[in-house]
């Protein structure tokens, strides 16, 4: 190469030089050379203690025997067989017991934490306040029962799903094919008038004949609901859609289909009791029926 | 005689154009085909009317094709800004996700503009500086003038038509989805056929040199075009489902698709914003610092280990997922040997300045050009460690990622090419110096405390969220639900967002300067104009 001394340079350069830049034509910093021998060092024997070259067939395994998915399979199988015992207990005695025995609560309450912020907190949110068209899980509004059996049950099958024979099922009718207009703004009169909420009060009186020929037979006379349908209670206050008038009347007139899938191909049953256990302990849990 | 056959091509294209926009199957289809009718009419309306003009004499060449470069400084400047605002404005949907419109539902929600944003600054504000500077650079360091005569001129509107089409296609829904290579089937042809033009340009006038010797820029600028090639031609291959619809279907599938899509994208931070922009590096940082770069043997080390290894660190993107083992392994072991080589170009262009380190108290451009060589070394050294197999278990599908990218991006990338544009732009308009370097000190700190707040907020709410998902109590339940790890980030995100505004800032700056560089600055005596060759 065609070295030559730069007079105003304290080094020599290659000799090159492009638009006025030149090249010193200095040696490799010692420092970067011997961390880079290193890696390489590292590189092959990492790639020797683990699964690298590949071959026609497979590749090299790697000395330590290591694979991310054995690794995986590992960590479950340790905390499946810490659990194991405790699972088999849950899964099998009386739902009602549960509560009974303080260890075991502690344990499906703990457990059933963590399965609801996986599987249920995407619809009912995370911290089970529920959303429009989503039950709030945490006040003692049930509409298909709020006793540990009838909990256990909603998740186990879910509501108005199709994969599930034993799903809850009910069908409100869209009564805008049934009824008048104006009997629709009647009904929805009477019904804000049931929970106190402002409303036209010279339309309550026809409202209530419309509500008792055509809504009673499901959320009852009084409007309390029936929960053996899942239809919900009218007189408190409480709304899954809303209670303003535009949205009542559009509940009224086109109906409401919500749907929960069912849990059993998904959860096991430990797993589902111990979500039951969990919701039932928000807050509004009710005692079992006798 | 080339004029006749430029109006039939011409004609036919608008023909085609005007056919494919009336039985398009779909919106972004007809508005591209639209465009292009619109484009090639034009094309052809022009040609029509220059046709029995007399021709010109022989294009001087005794001077550089600087019009394509100045062209192309303006556009870098002006993705720029669209690019950055973009990102601070996503940036601000993720903290406010009110501020995703219900009226501009389905066109500037955070997934439609997300991609804008990524296309903005890597490939129109990133792939313009690169042409620019990569046609600047190769005509100086070859003393020749580029090579194919107006062939430049159709790389630098191809490739802004190119970008033009991916933008308004993210935003009416054409993305085939692969990140970083969302275009669909269409327009990456038109890509490929710009992509071999720009190819052509720059090896033709490195053949034409008069210099005996290529210059280092020249060999990382070369491999930078090159296997962005290859990369893009292989990463795209994807059958149309119709031609006259943008939908197409890719030939890979399963994990062979997402091992070819992380091929490409690494390769695509490892050439387009790493060797592409080291070719930058080692033209403008010597000339600014006005000394000799440091090592030759450095510079032919590192970049061969550079190429070498950077191709196969792609697997580091798919640790623990259906990829077999052995090749996330050796895409780790890969990542970090490539260490040292990255780093080759950070001592090779921070050793450029001894002897001249003083010019740091006096330099703002140089400052800059040593701030983004210091990120470059930051991000070449956070990316190794995050291909760890163990690290990456925390750090990966984390804000952690975004964080090392824009230190990556707005760091290294944003700053040597704000650092080119200052030196560019006196050189290309004539001008004696910047309009002013009280200016360029602003868009210094501005940028640079931009960039801290956006990597420390990422930093923590990366690590945060890792820690938050794999959080198991005794019995190995997962103590957070995923809305809570969103719903932790918030005041993180805020912070991003007002770095994000920071940086913009700067660029904003640094464009006001630019314009008054051209507009108030004293001319240069034209006999000592840089557009001329320099002579033997």
């Amino acid at each position: 190469m065609n070295k030559k001394q730069d007079d105003d340079l304290d080094y020599e350069t290659t000799g090159h030089e492009w638009d006025g830049i030149k090249e010193y034509n200095k040696p490799l910093p010692r420092w970067w050379l011997w961390t880079f021998y290193a890696c390489i060092v590292w590189a092959v024997l990492y790639s020797i203690a683990y699964p690298a070259w590949p071959g026609i067939k497979s590749a090299t395994p790697g000395l330590l025997g290591f694979s991310t998915r054995a690794q995986v399979v590992e960590e479950i199988a340790r905390f499946e067989e810490a659990n194991a015992e405790i699972n088999t207990q849950l899964a099998s005695v009386e739902l009602t017991e549960i509560a009974q025995d303080p260890n075991l609560n502690q344990y499906a309450q703990n457990a059933g934490g963590a399965v609801f912020r996986t599987w249920c907190a995407q619809c009912h949110g995370s911290g089970a306040a529920g959303a429009k068209g989503y039950p709030n899980l945490l006040d003692d509004d049930w509409l298909w029962g709020g006793d540990i059996e009838a909990i256990h049950t909603t998740i186990a099958h879910g509501i108005r799903n199709e994969e599930d024979l034993d799903a809850r099922y009910s069908e409100m009718p869209a009564f805008g094919e049934l009824l008048e207009p104006d009997e629709i703004t009647q009904a929805v009169n009477y019904v804000m008038s049931l929970s106190g909420e402002p409303q036209d009060a010279s339309m309550v009186a026809a409202g209530e004949a419309v509500y008792l020929d055509n809504c009673a037979a499901c959320h009852m006379d009084d409007g309390t609901g029936d929960r053996w349908q899942g239809a919900p209670n009218l007189t408190d206050a409480i709304w899954l859609y809303g209670g303003d008038y535009d949205t009542l009347v559009e509940t009224v007139t086109y109906s409401r289909f919500g749907v929960m899938p069912p849990w059993t191909e998904r959860l096991s049953e430990a797993e589902i009791r111990a979500v039951a256990t969990y919701v039932h302990g928000l807050g509004g849990g009710e005692a079992p029926v006798e | 005689m080339l004029n006749y056959i430029k109006l039939i091509a011409l004609g036919l294209i608008t023909l085609f154009a005007m056919i494919a926009a009336s039985y398009a199957r779909d919106l972004a289809y007809q508005v591209h085909a639209i465009i292009i009718m619109a484009v090639s009419a034009g094309l052809f309306l022009w040609t029509l009317r220059n046709t029995d003009e007399p021709v010109p004499a022989a294009v001087l060449q005794s001077s550089y094709m600087d019009g394509v470069v100045r062209y192309g400084v303006v556009a870098t400047a002006f993705w720029g800004v669209v690019g950055f605002l973009a990102g601070t404005f996503i940036a601000f949907q993720l903290a406010f996700p009110g501020l995703n419109f219900e009226w501009a539902q389905g066109y500037a929600n955070f997934g439609r503009l997300r991609p804008l944003h990524t296309s903005a600054v890597i490939f129109a504000f990133g792939g313009n500086a690169l042409i620019a500077t990569s046609f600047y650079v190769v005509q100086r360091t070859s003393a020749a003038r580029l090579w194919g005569g107006n062939t430049a001129w159709f790389v630098f509107w191809g490739y802004n038509l190119f970008i033009i089409l991916a933008a308004t296609g993210y935003l009416l829904g054409a993305t085939q989805s692969k990140e970083y290579a969302e275009p669909e089937w269409y327009v990456d042809l038109w890509l490929t056929i710009v992509w071999l033009a720009y190819l052509a340009v720059f090896v033709g006038t490195i053949i034409k040199r008069k210099e005996p010797h290529i210059y280092v820029a020249n060999w990382f600028f070369l491999s930078f075009i090159v296997t962005v090639a290859m990369l893009h031609v292989f990463n795209n291959l994807s059958i149309p489902v119709s031609i006259f619809g943008s939908k197409s279907v890719q030939v890979f599938a399963g994990v062979q698709d997402a091992m070819v899509q992380w091929w490409y994208g690494h390769n695509a931070v490892g050439f387009f914003l790493t060797a592409g922009f080291l070719g930058m590096m080692y033209y403008f940082v010597p000339k600014q610092a006005e000394r000799p770069v440091f090592s030759y043997k450095l510079s032919i080390i590192h970049f061969w280990a550079l190429i070498f290894l950077y191709i196969w660190a792609g697997p580091h993107h798919l640790h623990y997922t259906a990829l077999p083992d052995w090749a996330s392994t050796l895409g780790m072991v890969f990542s970090i040997v490539l260490w040292m080589p990255s780093w080759g170009g950070m001592i090779n262009g921070l050793m450029t300045l001894s002897g001249a380190w003083d010019k740091l108290r006096t330099d703002p451009v140089i400052r800059m050009m040593v701030i983004s060589l210091g990120f470059y070394g930051m991000s070449t050294f956070e990316g190794p460690m995050m291909s760890i197999r163990a690290v990456n278990s925390l750090s990966h599908y984390t804000d952690w990622t975004i964080g090392h990218v824009h230190s990556g991006a707005l760091g290294w990338n944003g700053m040597i090419t704000f650092g080119a544009l200052y030196f560019l732009v006196p050189k290309l308009w004539n001008r004696t110096r910047l309009y002013s370097l009280g200016m360029v000190s602003w868009h210094f700190w501005l940028a640079t405390i931009g960039i801290i707040l956006y990597a420390a907020s990422m930093w923590v709410t990366g690590i945060m969220e890792g820690l938050m998902w794999r959080e198991v109590d005794a019995n190995g339940f997962l103590v957070n639900s995923f809305a809570d790890t969103v719903a932790a980030k918030f005041p993180m995100y805020v912070v991003r967002g007002l770095g994000g505004v920071m940086y913009l800032t700067g660029a904003l700056i640094m464009c006001y300067n630019l314009w008054m560089t051209v507009k108030r600055s004293p001319a240069k005596d034209a006999a000592v104009s840089s557009a001329a060759i320099a002579a033997e």
